[in-house]
């Protein structure tokens, strides 16, 4: 939204002060300014002259040679282009010296005759984008007036994101920007001046029907006739550039004008179409073509103005074609009315029509302003063209009025919301140049919102500080730290845990951290052969390929691999995250967090990166938790895993992810050369698992005795657990160690190897002493099929 | 005697100077004073010496000199296998290196961590919160009921089961108020998503960090305090900070806070777009709905909040320019980002 400040001063009176300084301020209290645009700055010397003479260039069919009388007593040769030039007409003229929006106007000869000076239009002037021909201006004004003292061409415009105005109805407008800067700059703010309407009471209502009293608060109508004025004045005109609109006829423009100065929408029809109005909505969809000339389709919740039930206008929106004010209108109905902001707001969303008057809406107007806006706006009008004839009473139909806001604030609540004191009075003050009423009652302020401000956005204490400390300045704020007692922080187990295992991947196993979406890419997955578990799914996902979220980190991991390829001949990367395993039992989406880890490599074979992945797994589990996790061959679930070699990964008896190396079908696809390994960790449970504690054992001032035994088993179905747990039934109390010292794989089949430490904290061990042990172990191992070899 | 103890020394001495390896001294050794060596050859003798004792004496005293002499020989060979070993010994070059790969955390994860580490040195707590969470969590429980225009602002992506991915890491701020009351001091990072088309500024998915501080006494001042230390330690120097007014639903007052610009430190710059000022976190003081949905006297307790974007910050602290590097998995970019 721009915002003039010429307009602003009809308000409140700003002489005097530097206006950039207080438009910055204005981002430091009320929001935040995102230009500042000088009007008028690169124009001067341009006054008001006319032209006494037109003659044809001789060669040229655009050009004419005039004379111009510029009130200084001499005629002014001057060649000009415009196709609107006739003789005795007044024009803006810019002197030989002056400038105009930059340009330096000088002497020239253009096309072989002189010319000093330039006839202008209002575009070259920057006040209208209006190009068609010269700046006509009043005869009234006399010759060589400076046309910036006539006409408002200097000016500071500003810009306000209206995002950063969502909340505030009241600034809609420049009356309600006016009283800010009142309240910034410590001025009083101007009564608005307006027609007194009570005086046409005694006229006949309008026939206004609000049939639908669930999304009208207010609507109030007026007729106006006689009206002969067609266009708005300069000043008008150019106010209205500069906010950004166009003018297009008076009536068009008035209603723009005020909605602009008050922030209430207004609507015009021509009464000669529709001199009587209800408000209603319809159950069957119809089409309905807008001012704009658009089609649109309408339906049981758009609100509508109908005239005899024809449909006249969109609600809050946006005019329709065929009541609309044209070149020959000359008397109005006037609609200033209230609507249900929220209705605006969805009827403008669906038929993808947003509109000054639509954006007001939406922010919950105050209904009071419907009769300020009618008051204002037949003031402008009759004073325009005061030949006009008020035809109607202000009809009226509140049907619904916020209620009254009184808020009870204590000066010990700002206090302790500040952090700073801020004395009653400037408290009062502050309120008050908003327009709160504050009555102060022993330390209690009794502060009573204005309508402007009660339709949503101040309800309560808290609202107030707001309003006070921002007008106070929070530049003026001391900076303190607060005084809250020290109590221990409480560390999250998941977090803790997470970033710990992090350091292991990055520092310990040079793995690279990745981040990626938590949807599923069906395409990606495609192009790897890998058929996209369908899961919870996004309803308004950017494209169908992202609609499921995903079920394992390992589809995204590896697509990650596959544009990496090029990156190193070996590497691996991890992702700590989250993914959602379908449903839980109450409906919501099972989420957990998750860890991927991805290996390639075209340098070891996949036996040696499968290692390479489980030593990762037991360092994570031997770091953090102080414990090893079991691998349990499974049946491969995910159609990218490898269908021989996939295991879980158990803890606590708890399976708690897989390790696998990939499907050979997806491998082709990603890199036949390569191999790749991978394993997820549920975080969940991994935090779960509460870390085992250390129990430290004083070592023995006794050697020990290492016994290697060798025995015959099928590599493939070797379990260390079952190995270590036989081994410590049997071994007796001085059995320290267990390892497995070697795995070999030899013509006459494999072996393993393990190693026995034995020890004692009494005295140096002898083999004879052990002997009985280590029977008793070769004959646990042989129960379990592992037969000793000599 | 002496005159062979004397004669034995010089023999000595030249055997040993002419040994070069451990063997040889070894034998030489043997040879002295071993049990048939040159010593007990002498001692032998010594039944048939007139002056028993004196004569016992000079033996004694060349056995000692003899076993010195033996000793330092052998250091001395050991010395020079040492010195030999050392002089032949390849050299290393440490700047060659083979393996050049290093493992790198996601600059998300490193920004995290800095920030982390300061709230947690000021008695901040760090939480955890799920991604998917439903319409109260997102935006009921905070201040922004059904057909705010504040959910326009948003764009959110809605799933099947009713549910929806978090639009900001606000979205936890019910679960943890209500976790454990107050006082509290909490931060919480999170990934949030909104549903919009992406471009070098715009991600639909990205990282924030919020924070909140409720207990009976905290101020505007205090926010502005904790604001300003803590993105001073960030950046590393004095930080300007700045409030202006912002409108978000679930605080009351809201700020937008701004800092002093990191180029131009203020003077003002393309950067800043000639302010001085860069936007940088939204925040304000919990809007008393808020805490009463989590449970809160808010009539005794006050409380601060700020959503620091985390990515942005990472994309100032290490100048990123394209916020999609973050998500591209490309490793030519997030190697970058090493062990460090």
């Amino acid at each position: 939204m721009f915002l003039s400040m010429n307009w602003i001063s009809d308000f409140v009176d700003l002489s005097g002060l530097d206006k950039i300084a207080l438009i910055k301020n204005f981002t430091l209290a009320t929001a935040e300014v995102e230009d500042i645009i000088v009007k008028g700055g690169d124009t001067h010397g341009v006054v008001a002259a006319k032209i006494e003479s037109v003659e044809e260039h001789p060669s040229s069919k655009k050009l004419h040679l005039l004379k111009i009388n510029d009130g200084r007593g001499i005629l002014i040769d001057c060649v000009c282009g415009a196709p609107n030039v006739r003789e005795g007409m007044h024009v803006a003229f810019a002197r030989e010296g002056g400038m105009v929006s930059g340009r330096e106007i000088g002497r020239a000869t253009i096309a072989g005759y002189e010319s000093c000076g330039m006839c202008c239009s209002e575009a070259e002037l920057g006040i209208s984008d209006d190009h068609s021909g010269l700046m006509e201006i009043d005869e009234s004004i006399a010759l060589g007036t400076d046309l910036k003292q006539v006409f408002d061409i200097d000016d500071i415009v500003f810009e306000v994101d209206n995002k950063s105005l969502t909340n505030r109805p009241d600034l809609w407008g420049h009356y309600g920007i006016a009283r800010e800067f009142a309240a910034i700059s410590g001025r009083s703010l101007k009564p608005l001046e307006k027609t007194d309407l009570s005086k046409y009471a005694n006229l006949p209502e309008v026939e206004v029907n609000v049939k639908d009293k669930e999304l009208v608060f207010r609507y109030c109508a007026m007729k106006v006739d006689s009206i002969t004025s067609k266009t708005s004045p300069v000043n008008m005109r150019i106010r209205l550039y500069y906010c950004g609109s166009r003018a297009i006829n008076l009536l068009a423009d008035l209603t723009n004008y005020v909605m602009m100065e008050l922030g209430q929408p207004m609507h015009a029809f021509d009464c000669r179409k529709v001199d009587h109005v209800e408000i209603q909505r319809f159950e069957e969809p119809f089409t309905f073509r807008t001012l704009d000339g658009i089609d649109r389709r309408m339906d049981s919740t758009n609100l509508m103005i109908t005239s005899s039930d024809v449909p006249v206008a969109i609600a809050g929106v946006m005019g329709g074609d065929a009541s609309k004010i044209e070149d020959d209108t000359d008397s109005l109905l006037l609609e200033s009315a209230t609507f249900d902001g929220v209705s605006v707001r969805k009827t403008s969303t669906k038929i993808g029509l947003r509109t000054d008057a639509s954006m007001r809406y939406e922010k919950m107007l105050d209904p009071e302003l419907c009769e300020t806006a009618t008051a204002r706006l037949l003031l402008l009008l009759l004073s325009l063209d005061p030949g006009a004839k008020v035809r109607s009473a202000f009809t009226d139909r509140y049907v619904r009025k916020y209620p009254e806001i009184k808020i009870d604030i204590d000066k010990s609540y700002i206090d302790r919301y500040t952090g700073i004191e801020i004395s009653d009075d400037r408290v009062v003050s502050i309120l008050k140049s908003l327009g709160f009423g504050v009555e102060i009652r022993d330390k209690t302020f009794s502060v009573s919102v204005p309508s402007w401000r009660a339709t949503k956005d101040v309800t309560i204490k808290a609202d107030l500080v707001e309003e006070i400390t921002r007008i106070y300045g929070y530049d003026n704020f001391e900076v303190k730290t607060s005084l809250s007692p020290l109590r221990p922080v409480k560390a999250e187990r998941a977090q803790t845990d997470t970033s710990r295992i992090k350091d292991i991947l990055v520092g310990a196993h040079r793995l690279h951290e990745v981040h990626s979406y938590i949807w599923s890419d069906i395409a990606k997955d495609k192009e790897l052969g890998i058929e996209t578990v369908p899961n919870v799914t996004v309803i308004n996902a950017q494209t169908p390929d992202h609609r499921y979220l995903r079920v394992s980190m390992i589809p995204t991991l590896l697509a990650f691999v596959s544009e990496n390829k090029g990156f190193a001949d070996d590497f691996g990367i991890f992702e700590a995250g989250h993914v959602v395993e379908g449903l839980r039992k109450d409906g919501t989406a099972d989420e957990r967090r998750h860890l991927g880890v991805t290996l390639y490599s075209k340098v070891c074979g996949e036996e040696e990166l499968f290692f390479r992945a489980r030593d990762i797994i037991d360092d994570i589990f031997a770091t953090v938790k102080h414990v090893l996790p079991e691998y349990v061959r499974c049946d491969a679930s995910a159609d990218y895993a490898h269908p021989g070699n996939t295991f879980e990964i158990v803890c606590g008896g708890k399976e708690m992810g897989t390790l696998s190396v990939l499907h050979p079908r997806v491998r082709n696809l990603l890199d036949k050369r390569a191999s790749v390994a991978f394993f997820e960790l549920d975080l969940e449970d991994f935090s779960a698992i509460a870390p085992k504690d250390i129990r430290y054992s004083e070592p023995s001032k006794f050697p020990g005795i290492d016994i290697d035994m060798t025995f015959a088993a099928p590599i493939a179905d070797i379990s260390v657990r079952a190995l270590e747990n036989a081994a410590r039934r049997a071994g007796g109390d001085t059995l320290s160690d267990f390892r497995i010292h070697d795995i070999y794989s030899g013509a006459d089949g494999d072996t393993v190897t393990v190693r026995l430490t034995f020890v004692s904290n009494e005295r140096t061990l002898s083999k004879t002493e052990i002997q009985p042990y280590t029977d008793a172990i070769v004959a646990e191992y042989a129960k379990l099929g592992y037969t000793m070899r000599a | 005697m002496k005159e062979k103890t004397e004669e034995l020394r010089k023999k000595l001495s030249e055997m040993l100077a002419a040994a070069e390896t451990d063997a040889a001294v070894e034998a030489i050794r043997v040879s002295f004073l071993g049990k048939k060596g040159a010593v007990a050859e002498l001692m032998a003798e010594l039944r048939n010496a007139a002056d028993k004792k004196s004569a016992g004496q000079i033996i004694n005293e060349f056995k000692t000199e003899a076993e010195q002499m033996i000793s330092d020989a052998a250091e001395r060979i050991k010395r020079a296998a040492l010195d030999a070993e050392i002089r032949s010994a390849k050299k290393y070059n440490p700047d060659i290196r083979m393996n050049n790969v290093r493992g790198s955390y996601h600059p998300i994860t490193l920004v995290s961590r800095e920030v982390e580490a300061i709230f947690k040195s000021m008695g901040f707590t760090v939480e955890d919160y799920y991604e998917i969470v439903d319409d109260y969590k997102c935006f009921e429980s905070l201040n922004i009921p059904k057909h705010h225009p504040a959910r326009d602002m948003q764009d959110t992506y809605y799933l099947d089961n009713g549910q929806l991915l978090k639009t900001h890491t606000s979205a936890a701020q019910n679960a943890i108020i209500r976790k454990y009351g107050a006082p509290l001091r909490a931060i919480f990072p999170g990934r949030c998503f909104r549903n919009e088309a992406t471009d070098a500024c715009h991600e639909n998915t990205f990282f924030q960090m919020e924070g909140i501080m409720i207990d009976e006494n905290i101020s505007i001042s205090n926010l502005i305090y904790f604001m300003k230390t803590m993105l001073s330690e960030v950046f590393e120097r004095d930080i300007k900070v700045r409030l202006r007014p912002g409108f978000f639903p679930f605080v009351e007052p809201g700020f937008e806070l701004d800092i002093n610009c990191l180029i131009c430190g203020g003077e003002g710059c393309p950067s800043c777009k000639g302010s001085g000022w860069l936007e940088l976190c939204p925040c304000g003081m919990i809007h008393p709905n808020v805490l009463a949905e989590g449970g809160i006297d808010t009539e005794k307790y006050t409380g601060f909040a700020f959503g620091l974007g985390l990515t942005r910050l990472a994309m100032m602290k290490y100048g990123v320019k394209d916020i999609r590097d973050f998500n591209s998995g490309n490793l030519k970019a997030l190697s970058q980002f090493g062990s460090n």
